[in-house]
């Protein structure tokens, strides 16, 4: 008696669940088959940085790689509602090309020996610098005032390990998992700077909420030069990217577009980088 | 209503619990206190940070999906690792040392490694060996690397399950003349999970849980991951943790909820074996009790 | 293939895994400790103490680790200031990394130890009170010993879990496993290899601990 009451309800259970994700599963593959049935194009953006790859709260999509992106795919032949967005996580961005998942990325992703063993990079399309992001009242002006001081970064990050090793090694380094928890422990006090890319740093202080709170030191710490990744061995895509960028830069869209993302955080970019240089 | 380990409280003892009650409530309303000025204090309250949560935008755009994505993987995973789990566990059972040994073996190695890393190589597997969607290997890749490890833990609650049960109910099984397999399907696997249901449903809430996993590194867009995106645009880490945390306390409250009262039904006829904590006040302490059972709950992250 | 590994000095590999070793025996025996109280306080005379040791279980166990130790760095410490006595962010990171872990693994221990106490006959209770013993007596004396030893496997299971559960406090920059696992990836481009390095890790450290408490819950178990 009990026995059939507990297989009664856990194939009931079973049932229900099973036509709950049947359902699912179909919506999902009509949708899929959607997309790929039309040419569409896949990039891989990062969702989470202002000025750089964000989704908006309306599911739009804003940032200087994304306009980057639009622009590179428009003079590949994809129309801006032809291309898909999709998240890449830094741990995730070789990978993501290799398997075929994106067939570009644009996500702050700097080009590097050990990388470059693995994807081709076209570009670079930005150079940036490792920078400091501190309140506007602040004091701190070098790599050196940052000794004894506290300092914000994301845990496994470039700039981390360099503050650690390189230029301020006697500071009190206070690691995060992203940059909005380190802008939060920089607007309470906790931290008198955060560190990362200036052209990261430049979109949390040109964001809404905190205008006018935050300045960069301009301090040029490192190189990092972002370039499109796109699959090892694919040099006729590397080209037309390389071409696009080119062209980006020459009609002054680059421009356009550096102000639009980063304009607003008083951020004093390079000038666009020539193709194929890698500013070590 | 009350326990064996202690008496029903006398005037006193009620007295004292009254006092203590109120020291507490006391206590309590100090600690509010601190939490809210401390948080005001360090502008944690401006109603900007949690505007947002308000508005449609923030649930239609982040939350909601990652929700949905979250209950998906999850069910999956429960689904399958559930009946796998059994399977495990009464193969680790078996008279026969061939399939009593790769049982375990499969079972140890599985429980050994992070969940978070499993999910990494499923990903790549899929990848190479199938012909899953590119859309669709995420939540394949999720829902394989929670399998894999809970139905590993599930095995373990299920054999302690089996193993804690009266010799007298497979010998009597025998007695009947019933075989190996009807005796385990009848009568002791029955018992084995309705005994085992509280430390099968403390399983089943780290499933939910380690759906999050999935937002790490293979870009599945779960609800924590989905936090991060919201709190980088409306800049409010601190507000958006506290939102998911309520989100995931009540939805597991709910599984828990659902699972003692299927517990519940299950047990009607058989109040209080051996139990030192009497059925009703169990019933009445927690909705998810632990009775008679090896609670494991291995609470995974990673 | 893995030459890479050698230019990692700060955490090493091997100082990685010490770092793990390290967070996971102290947050376990904390979390005993504490779970322990949690159990006893649940099955407690005091309705007080019932009701909070319900409340913390089922609040704590369903809050995903990430949110707690995240919580133990943006909020306790950056909010409410408790720093655990060290201004050095690395000290501090550790100590409440710990508090963390001991905090959510504590309502594992509880109910794998409430589950134990339920495993105890009856008359062993009923036994205690007859001769006299108080509560508190029959509980320390008589349960939970029986208590303990018929669930070292479930505890097992904690502690495996435990052990893998270190890896979050890498998202308060504790320089553990996965925090030398993020760098690598960062810097190598190799996320499968490092990954497999990293699961291997974790093998050596868990099976090992699994198997001896196994072991030692047959030789423990409290024959009836």
């Amino acid at each position: 008696m009990k026995l059939r009451k507990v297989s009664a309800a856990a194939a009931a259970a079973l049932v229900l669940s099973i036509t709950a994700t049947a359902c699912g599963g179909d919506g999902d593959s009509d949708s899929g088959s959607g997309s790929g049935g039309g040419d569409k194009i896949k990039i891989g953006i990062k969702y989470d940085q202002p000025g750089l790859g964000l989704k908006e709260p309306d599911g739009t999509f804003s940032g200087f790689d994304v306009d980057v992106a639009t622009y590179v795919a428009k003079e590949l032949g994809y129309d801006a509602d032809q291309i898909d967005f999709v998240e890449t996580k830094s741990a995730d961005r070789e990978n993501a090309l290799a398997r075929g998942d994106v067939k570009l990325i644009a996500a702050t992703y700097s080009i590097t020996d050990e990388r470059k063993q693995k994807v081709d990079f076209a570009g670079p399309y930005l150079l940036a610098h490792q920078d400091l992001l501190v309140k506007t009242d602040s004091d701190i002006t070098e790599a050196t005032d940052l000794n004894g001081k506290n300092l914000c970064s994301v845990v496994g990050s470039t700039s981390a390990q360099n503050v650690h090793d390189d230029f301020a090694p006697k500071a009190n380094l206070k690691e995060n998992s992203t940059y909005s928890e380190c802008i939060s422990s920089l607007q309470n006090g906790t931290v008198d700077a955060l560190t990362t890319d200036d052209s990261i740093l430049a979109g949390y202080a040109a964001q809404a909420q905190y205008k006018g709170k935050f300045k960069l030191a301009g301090l040029k710490l490192s190189n990092e030069n972002y370039g499109i990744g796109v699959k090892k061995g694919d040099t006729e895509t590397v080209n037309k990217v390389n071409a696009a960028l080119e062209k980006m830069v020459s009609s002054k869209a680059w421009d356009k577009a550096v102000a639009d993302n980063f304009g607003p955080a008083n951020y004093k970019n390079e000038p666009a980088p020539k193709i194929g240089v890698i500013v070590k | 209503m009350s326990s064996v380990l202690y008496d029903a409280p006398g005037p006193r003892a009620k007295r004292r619990n009254v006092v203590l009650s109120v020291v507490f409530v006391a206590l309590l309303a100090l600690l509010v206190w601190f939490v809210w000025d401390a948080m005001d204090g360090k502008g944690q309250l401006e109603w900007a940070l949690w505007k947002p949560f308000t508005e449609s935008n923030a649930w239609s755009t982040y939350l909601l999906p990652g929700l949905a994505n979250t209950l998906k993987a999850a069910a999956l995973a429960m689904v399958i690792a559930l009946p796998l789990g059994a399977v495990f566990g009464i193969s680790r059972l078996s008279d026969h040392l061939s399939v009593r040994l790769p049982a375990a073996w499969v079972v140890e190695f599985f429980r050994a490694i992070p969940v978070l890393l499993l999910m990494l190589f499923a990903n790549e597997f899929y990848d190479r060996w199938t012909n899953v969607t590119t859309e669709q290997r995420p939540i394949y890749a999720v829902v394989t690397g929670l399998v894999l490890y809970n139905a590993s833990v599930l095995a373990e609650i299920v054999r302690a399950g089996i193993l804690a049960l009266p010799k007298g109910q497979s010998e009597a099984a025998m007695a009947i003349g019933l075989r190996k397999n009807q005796t385990m399907r009848t009568i002791l696997l029955p018992q084995a999970v309705t005994a085992m249901l509280p430390a099968i449903v403390s399983q089943l809430v780290v499933i939910v849980k380690d759906t999050a996993l999935g937002g790490v590194m293979i870009g599945f867009t779960e609800l924590l991951n989905a936090r991060g995106t919201l709190a980088a645009n409306y800049g409010n880490p601190i507000p958006s943790f506290v939102i998911v945390a309520i989100i995931y306390i009540i939805l597991n409250f709910i599984l828990t909820s659902f699972a003692s009262w299927l517990e519940q039904r299950l047990r009607r006829s058989k109040k209080g074996t051996g139990a030192v904590l009497s059925a009703d006040e169990v019933e009445e302490l927690n909705p998810a009790a632990v009775q008679g059972s090896f609670g494991t709950g291995a609470g995974g992250t990673i | 293939m893995f030459d890479f590994l050698s230019d990692y000095n700060d955490p090493s590999l091997l100082g990685a895994f010490w770092m793990t070793v390290k967070l996971t025996a102290v947050s376990g025996l904390g979390s005993l400790i504490w779970g322990t109280l949690l159990a006893a306080m649940r099955v407690s005379p005091v309705p007080l103490m019932r009701g909070f040791g319900t409340a913390y279980v089922n609040i704590v166990r369903n809050i995903p680790l990430t949110v707690i130790i995240i919580f133990t760095s943006l909020g306790l410490a950056d909010v409410f200031g408790v720093t655990l006595g060290a201004s050095d962010f690395k000290v501090q990171g550790f100590r409440l990394a710990i508090l963390g872990l001991v905090g959510y693994t504590a309502a594992f221990v509880c109910e794998a130890i409430r589950s134990g106490i339920n495993t105890v006959p009856m008359g062993q209770a009923e036994a205690a009170r007859a001769i006299g013993l108080t509560f508190s007596q029959t509980l320390r004396l008589i349960i939970l010993p029986q208590a303990f030893r018929s669930v070292i496997g479930p505890l097992a299971n904690v502690l495996i879990a435990l052990t893998k559960n270190t890896t979050v406090a890498a998202a308060i920059g504790v320089a553990e496993a996965a925090y030398l696992m993020k760098a690598m990836i960062e810097n190598e481009a190799q996320t499968l290899l490092i990954g497999a390095i990293f699961a291997f890790g974790f093998v050596v450290l868990t099976l090992p601990t699994g198997l001896f408490l196994g072991w030692l819950s047959k030789r423990l178990a409290v024959k009836r």
